[in-house]
């Protein structure tokens, strides 16, 4: 235990090895970890902020989501009126169409009908004249009487 | 230890703690351990070089493995220089701490070396006189870095607080500054800037310098007999495992000193 020279070579080593370690050592390390902790900390608030946004985005797309059901429900509904209304016109136009036709048929049924009437009273008519006739040749002289034949005919 | 069977216990311990010395004057004074110097200068310069190859190498994305085991040291001493130190600890008191730390535990890590197998290498294969291979264990190695440390205190005390406050500090506390208490003040203060490199010093060397000494004794023991190798090799293995805990911690002990006192330099009373 004797105190010599070496204690001040010593020293100077310990002095040279803190200014290495304070000037190249230390500062280099120093700063990457830092600017890692900075990144990290970016990081973090990135992923805070992309969690936000999608929260947001998340929201709006709900949102349109549900416009576009009322939407498409309004759609649908509005189609299903308006189809009931073609139904509708379409039925009320057939219907008026089938009383047209009806009519129509009875009306011309009708005309049918008077005419065959007339027809058959003019022949009727004429037969019984001429069974008239046949019976009263001997004794009525049609020229006499064609005025009474006349209206009688028309009577019938 | 075949070679020396002659040996006395005495002289065993007295060759295996004998200094390789190299005088470069006339008095006792002007000596070197040449053992000492090297040892340290070569741990030094393998760690500081070490630590420089991987800093320069560093990047601020994912760490190697190797930049992630730097980075666990630096760490380690930071959060200790952050826990005790209110300033700007980047610019000085880490980076110290942190060279403390590393040459320190790398001295006392040559303690780990076989006490007998490295005087047989250095004696019978390099025909040195001697060579004590624990830089710690030499007195020289820790008060020359408890003095650096305590120089360094001084230093910021003068630079924190001015001549001053410093001169202040030293004679007007703790007692109080009535001129009366003065040379009380100052005797305690003096006391505490004398015991203070001291004990910082003392600690290490007594502690890694006692390991050394308990390893020669078993290795004596084991020499004995076959009974008294049975138990040098038991206990021998037992202490070699506690000094491993011995050496990382008087590394850290000595470091935590380190910052303590250049930190309460930085604060005022």
């Amino acid at each position: 235990m004797n105190i010599n020279l070496t204690l001040f070579s010593q020293a100077l080593a310990f002095a040279i090895f803190i200014w290495f370690t304070v000037r190249f050592v230390w500062p280099p390390l120093i700063k990457a970890i830092e600017e890692r902790q900075k990144q990290i900390a970016e990081g973090l608030a990135a992923a805070d902020a992309g969690r936000k946004s999608l929260d947001t985005v998340a929201q709006q797309v709900a949102e349109i989501e549900k416009e576009a059901r009322k939407k498409s429900f309004e759609i649908i509904e509005m189609h299903e009126n308006r189809a009931k209304q073609i139904i509708a016109d379409a039925r009320d136009e057939a219907h008026a169409k089938a009383e047209r036709i009806i009519a129509q048929a009875n009306e011309e049924a009708q005309h049918e009908a008077a005419r065959a009437r007339e027809t058959l009273r003019v022949e009727v008519g004429n037969l019984v004249v001429q069974g008239v006739e046949k019976i009263l040749r001997r004794e009525i002289d049609p020229k006499t009487h064609v005025d009474i034949l006349n209206q009688l005919r028309k009577e019938l | 230890m075949t070679t020396e069977q002659g040996l006395s216990p005495t002289s065993y311990i007295n060759h295996h703690l004998t200094q390789l010395t190299h005088s470069v004057g006339d008095s006792p004074f002007w000596t070197l351990h040449v053992d000492t110097v090297v040892v340290s200068l070569l741990l030094g310069v393998v760690g500081f070089g070490f630590l420089r190859w991987v800093v320069s190498g560093a990047t601020s994305g994912v760490p190697g493995k190797r930049q992630a085991f730097v980075e666990l040291a630096f760490e380690f001493v930071d959060r200790e220089a952050r826990g005790i130190f209110h300033g700007d600890r980047h610019r000085f008191l880490a980076p110290t701490a942190l060279t403390v730390f590393v040459w320190v535990l790398l001295m006392n890590a040559m303690d780990f070396l076989p006490v007998d197998i490295m005087a047989w290498f250095f004696t019978d294969v390099l025909h040195l006189r001697a060579f004590r291979a624990v830089p710690t264990a030499d007195i020289n190695t820790t008060f020359a870095l408890s003095l650096v440390v305590w120089l360094l205190m001084i230093y910021f005390s003068v630079v924190v607080k001015g001549w001053g406050g410093w001169v202040h500090e030293l004679i007007g506390t703790p007692f109080g500054s009535h001129p009366l208490l003065w040379p009380v003040n100052f005797l305690f203060n003096l006391v505490e800037l004398v015991s203070k490199p001291l004990s910082h010093s003392l600690r290490l060397y007594g502690n890694m310098y006692a390991g050394e000494i308990v390893f020669l004794l078993l290795g004596m023991w084991a020499a004995t007999g076959l009974s008294g190798a049975f138990f040098g090799v038991l206990l021998g293995a037992g202490w070699a495992v506690f000094h491993i805990l011995i050496v990382v911690l008087q590394a850290f002990i000595f470091m935590m000193l380190t910052i303590v006192y250049i930190a309460m330099a930085h604060e005022s009373h």
